[in-house]
């Protein structure tokens, strides 16, 4: 079934401005039950998805094809599991926002992650600049207000501002990389820069691979590649988790699927597309070398998964590069799901922990394996696929990856990625060390967990070794 | 019958989820291990040797467009190193000492070892082949780290870390042979691998790469010298089982995966780089059999003994002829059972002295009469003694190295090389004998008085081990008749 262009965007978007009337007119209920309400919205949004079949969508700047639909189904799912975090993250929220109800702002903490969620539905079916740039922006505008939520704690502050000033300065990089793009090609439409390309002039080519490079700045940026990755670890640090959950899977998605589409567009003009190209692998070596030598010396779990997010971020760049391989868009949207699955689990341990100790260093997770045997395991099971052991969902992911290296003979970047697996290896298994190694340092008693957000992990937990054993059901869903 | 190979390591696999969910967990885990053995022995003597080949396949496909599936099967040399995997399951298993807390823990990540290591060994696709192997390695860091003794958490690292740049240099290596043929034939299935290299697909040039890409990936899962240093630590700290285990049966897997691989798909390759290989297995034998005199603990000396014998495994690989493989594939199994015993008898000494070094001990035969027996039939076997199974393998894997020579020639690299393997066998010899002396000869002492003897329960386990070694020792045709088939399909 096909279905109009924006029709899944504006229903999301009428759900987060229904939520927020909701906020005005509720009075003194729990506002807990908003993010219910958007679980439930969202879970409708994705079984339209799921029966919606790609097709011509009838508009030139939005396309439904099959890797749109696909990345959709992402980001709504990555919504719904930030809502279930939200839940158990309320408590946290409510005590550095200031205002007496003690009701007051939640419901906006749950609508605004629906609105961003339609953003980046806009932005996985974008194929003109301008579309790309407005729904970026909605994106973006929507994170400056979630990520310094937490009004009364200085680290969300100062991660907001971070985020703001970086933010913006990436967003002026995209959008001049854009003006030179246009000014070149007459065009804003990347089918219709594709088509103009291959009849650019010599003497326009600089000025067209300039404008590409920008672009690549203002993603880089958004992807958290090296050398633009400097505010991860900060932001990440200092949002509110589910938040950084967010950011860390939804943002970076979209990022690649834009990130794709502008490559691929690009690639018929070989003079210009293979500097591209070369200039990602650049960006591939950097990030893989940061993000993993990086995160070897961490003791701050959310910290660690910055720099975990910045090193995925290096694997998904070869993936990128070698866009010339057959397989090249499979791996990315494969790895994509698997760091999606990963990440997201790995988060939601986060948050339930935290919600009942004392901070989110590793250190807190100490003797986890004694104190909660399920939120252990299922956090065992998150970092086996971060590390990338077979029969996880991450090794499929690292599998395709390096087999598009090899295909397009990235043998650099396969040398580089050995180094970082191992790297990788060390510092995930420093949290498995923890809950199991350790002996429990504070509070030995068992935490409490919400139904919601156990069948939550016990799903994520499935999802990761099934895609791991059978990859067909993982690639069965592609392009 | 082909449920019988799956359930080699199907079993201990829902073995150990079904302790991970309440179940009691010796009695599963003794339970389990025992269906493994009794199929892997049914497997072993139904494996029809005239007609050799792969039999009791199995496949479930996976991805149409890879050629992938999961493809289950074996030949003699697969069977007898499942034989091998549940006889050192079911003995690691069963001298497995009480556990207080985390029991089921404990129990879940034996079984999950066992049933990685069957897996691979069952398998006859390269992605699960590669798979099952390497999920055995989050076990072993676990249990290193929280039952280990001494310095476990370095050595949990250390083994971790190395084995996984070893399997991510292997991957590497096995995408780059996926790759080799052109798209219509790619495919993971062994068996049409094996099919389209006599076809020649696997001779260009890209092949030497690759099967040097392998055989370090490989090499650093056997502990290759000079990548053998978190062998000996590693074993010497972990608990009995894994180190039972790991030497005797996970290491055989980058053997494994030479012979049913890398020699098989690119001979020509292996034949361009046996001269690297014969220098480096000279290390394990010479460097590392040295650096084995050097111990002065118990432990220390079985962990570098177990990275000196692999030397000869190698060396029966280099030779590639038909006497030489055969050698090194019984050597495989023999190896696997003498250091399963071994190790299982040094944790027990463990326990009941609290001391493995040789300055301590001496004169425990006294006190531990049935232990100091075993213990010396065991060493007796691990040196190459006549009658065990080492002594015949190793014999094989001699003929085969000096097999390769030119008549009037004078020595090339393999008689050299050959000549200083079996001063290695000396080297051996001291070693063991020096432990031996050290731990039970002498003067009964006073501070023994309180020592017991082997019980039953490691008893049993020990003597199972080392009866099969008589068995194979007294007629290897039983196994060799099941290998060579096999290993006839690529020797010419």
């Amino acid at each position: 079934m096909t279905f109009p262009p924006f029709c899944f965007e504006l229903l999301v978007l009428a759900l987060g401005i229904l939520l927020l009337l909701m906020e005005t007119f509720s009075g003194k209920q729990d506002r807990r039950r908003f993010a219910y309400v958007g679980i439930v919205g969202l879970g409708i949004v994705f079984l339209l998805l799921q029966a919606s079949s790609p097709g011509p969508s009838g508009m030139a700047s939005y396309v439904s094809d099959s890797a749109a639909i696909f990345f959709k189904k992402i980001v709504v799912l990555t919504t719904i599991v930030v809502l279930i975090m939200s839940i158990d993250y309320a408590d946290t929220i409510r005590r550095f926002l200031a205002g007496g109800s003690g009701q007051s702002g939640l419901g906006e903490f749950f609508a605004l992650p629906i609105l961003t969620c339609a953003g980046m539905m806009w932005m996985s079916s974008a194929i003109d600049f301008i579309l790309i740039f407005v729904s970026l922006e909605l994106v973006t505008i929507s994170f400056y207000v979630l990520v310094a939520y937490m009004r009364r704690n200085a680290n969300s502050l100062e991660a907001g501002v971070k985020y703001l000033i970086l933010s913006a300065l990436s967003t002026g990089f995209t959008i001049y990389g854009i003006t030179w793009i246009y000014g070149v090609t007459r065009q804003t439409n990347l089918t219709q820069i594709e088509q103009v390309l291959p009849g650019i002039p010599v003497e326009n080519q600089p000025g067209l691979l300039f404008g590409a490079l920008l672009v690549l700045v203002g993603l880089g940026f958004k992807i958290a590649a090296a050398p633009f990755q400097f505010w991860v670890p900060d932001v990440y640090q200092g949002a509110p988790t589910p938040i950084t959950a967010f950011l860390s899977v939804g943002s970076k998605s979209v990022g690649f699927i834009v990130l794709l589409r502008v490559v691929q567009a690009f690639q018929s003009l070989p003079a210009v597309g293979n500097k591209l190209i070369t200039a990602i692998i650049l960006l591939a070596a950097a990030t893989l070398l940061y993000g993993n030598l990086a995160a070897l010396p961490q003791t701050n779990f959310k910290r660690l998964l910055a720099y975990s997010s910045i090193g995925h971020a290096g694997y998904l760049l070869i993936a990128v590069a070698g866009i010339g391989a057959r397989d090249s868009g499979q791996a990315v949207v494969v790895y994509l799901a698997a760091y999606l699955l990963m990440t997201l689990l790995s988060f939601l341990v986060l948050v339930i922990v935290t919600a009942h100790g004392d901070g989110d260093d590793i250190v807190n997770f100490n003797g986890l394996g004694k104190r909660s045997p399920f939120l252990a395991f299922g956090l065992l099971v998150a970092m086996m696929s971060l590390a990338g052991v077979p029969l996880t969902a991450g090794f499929l992911g690292k599998f395709l990856v390096f087999k598009v290296a090899f295909e397009t003979r990235q043998f650099f970047l396969i040398a580089l990625g050995i180094i970082t697996v191992g790297c990788g290896f060390y510092f995930y298994l420093k949290v498995v060390k923890a809950m199991y190694w350790q002996p429990a340092t504070a509070s030995v008693a068992s935490i409490p967990v919400s139904k919601l957000s156990l069948a939550a992990i016990a799903i994520m937990v499935i999802l990761i070794f099934v895609l791991g054993v059978f990859p067909q059901i993982a690639l069965g869903l592609l392009p | 019958m082909n449920f019988l190979v799956q359930l080699t390591f199907l079993s201990p696999l829902i073995g150990g989820l079904l302790i991970l969910g309440g179940t009691p967990a010796r009695k599963t885990a003794i339970i389990t291990t025992l269906i493994a053995l009794v199929s892997a022995l049914i497997v072993f003597l139904g494996y029809n040797r005239s007609a050799g080949g792969y039999q009791f396949l199995a496949a479930l496909p996976l991805v149409r467009d890879w050629d992938l599936k999961f493809l289950i099967g074996i030949d003699g040399l697969s069977s007898t190193l499942l034989l091998l995997t549940s006889l050192v399951g079911i003995a690691a298993v069963w001298v497995s000492p009480t556990v207080g807390e985390g029991e089921n823990r404990y129990y879940a990540c034996i079984l999950f070892i066992v049933a990685g290591a069957a897996g691979a060994f069952a398998s006859l696709d390269l992605f699960f082949f590669y798979a099952f192997h390497e999920l055995a390695l989050i076990p072993t860091f676990l249990m290193i780290g929280i039952w280990g003794t001494g310095n476990r958490q370095s050595a949990a690292w250390k083994i971790t870390i190395y084995l996984s740049i070893g399997s991510i240099i292997l991957l590497v290596g096995l995408i780059g042979l996926y790759l080799l043929p052109p798209v219509p034939q790619r495919t993971f299935d062994i068996v049409k691998l094996q099919q389209l290299a006599s076809s020649g697909a696997f001779s260009g040039s890209g092949s030497k790469s690759i099967y040097l890409l392998l055989l370090l990936g490989f090499g650093i899962l056997v502990s290759l010298f000079p990548f053998h240093t978190w062998a000996p630590q590693a074993y010497a700290s972990a608990p009995v089982p894994v180190a039972m285990l790991h030497a005797g049966v996970l290491k055989k897997f980058g053997l494994y995966g030479l012979l049913r691989v890398a020699l098989p798909l690119m001979p020509e390759a292996a034949r361009h780089w046996a001269w690297l290989l014969l220098i480096l297995l000279a290390g394990n034998i010479l460097y590392v059999g040295l650096a084995t005199i050097a111990q002065k603990q118990l432990d220390l000396t079985l962990g570098y003994s177990s990275v000196m014998h692999m030397g000869y495994v190698f060396l029966g690989i280099a030779s590639y002829n038909v006497i030489g493989l055969n050698g090194a594939a019984l050597l495989m199994l023999a190896h696997g059972l003498s250091i399963a015993a071994l190790f299982a008898m040094c944790g027990e000494l463990r326990k009941q002295t609290g001391t493995l070094n040789y300055l301590d001990l001496g004169g425990l035969a006294t006190n531990m009469p049935t232990l100091s027996f075993i213990f010396g039939l065991a060493t007796f076997a691990s040196i190459g003694l006549p009658g065990f199974a080492n002594f015949a393998s190793e014999l094989l894997v001699f003929f085969g190295t000096f097999k390769n020579s030119t008549p009037g020639a004078g020595p090339n690299e393999f008689q050299i090389v050959g000549t200083i393997a079996l001063w290695g066998v000396v080297i051996s010899t001291v070693y063991m004998l020096r432990a031996y002396r050290a731990i039970f000869m002498g003067e009964s002492q006073a501070r023994w008085q309180g020592v017991r003897d082997m019980q039953a329960k490691p008893r049993w386990a020990v003597v199972l081990l080392v009866a099969a070694l008589l068995v194979v020792g007294l007629a290897p045709r039983t196994v060799l008749d099941a290998i060579e088939p096999g290993i006839r399909l690529f020797v010419k």
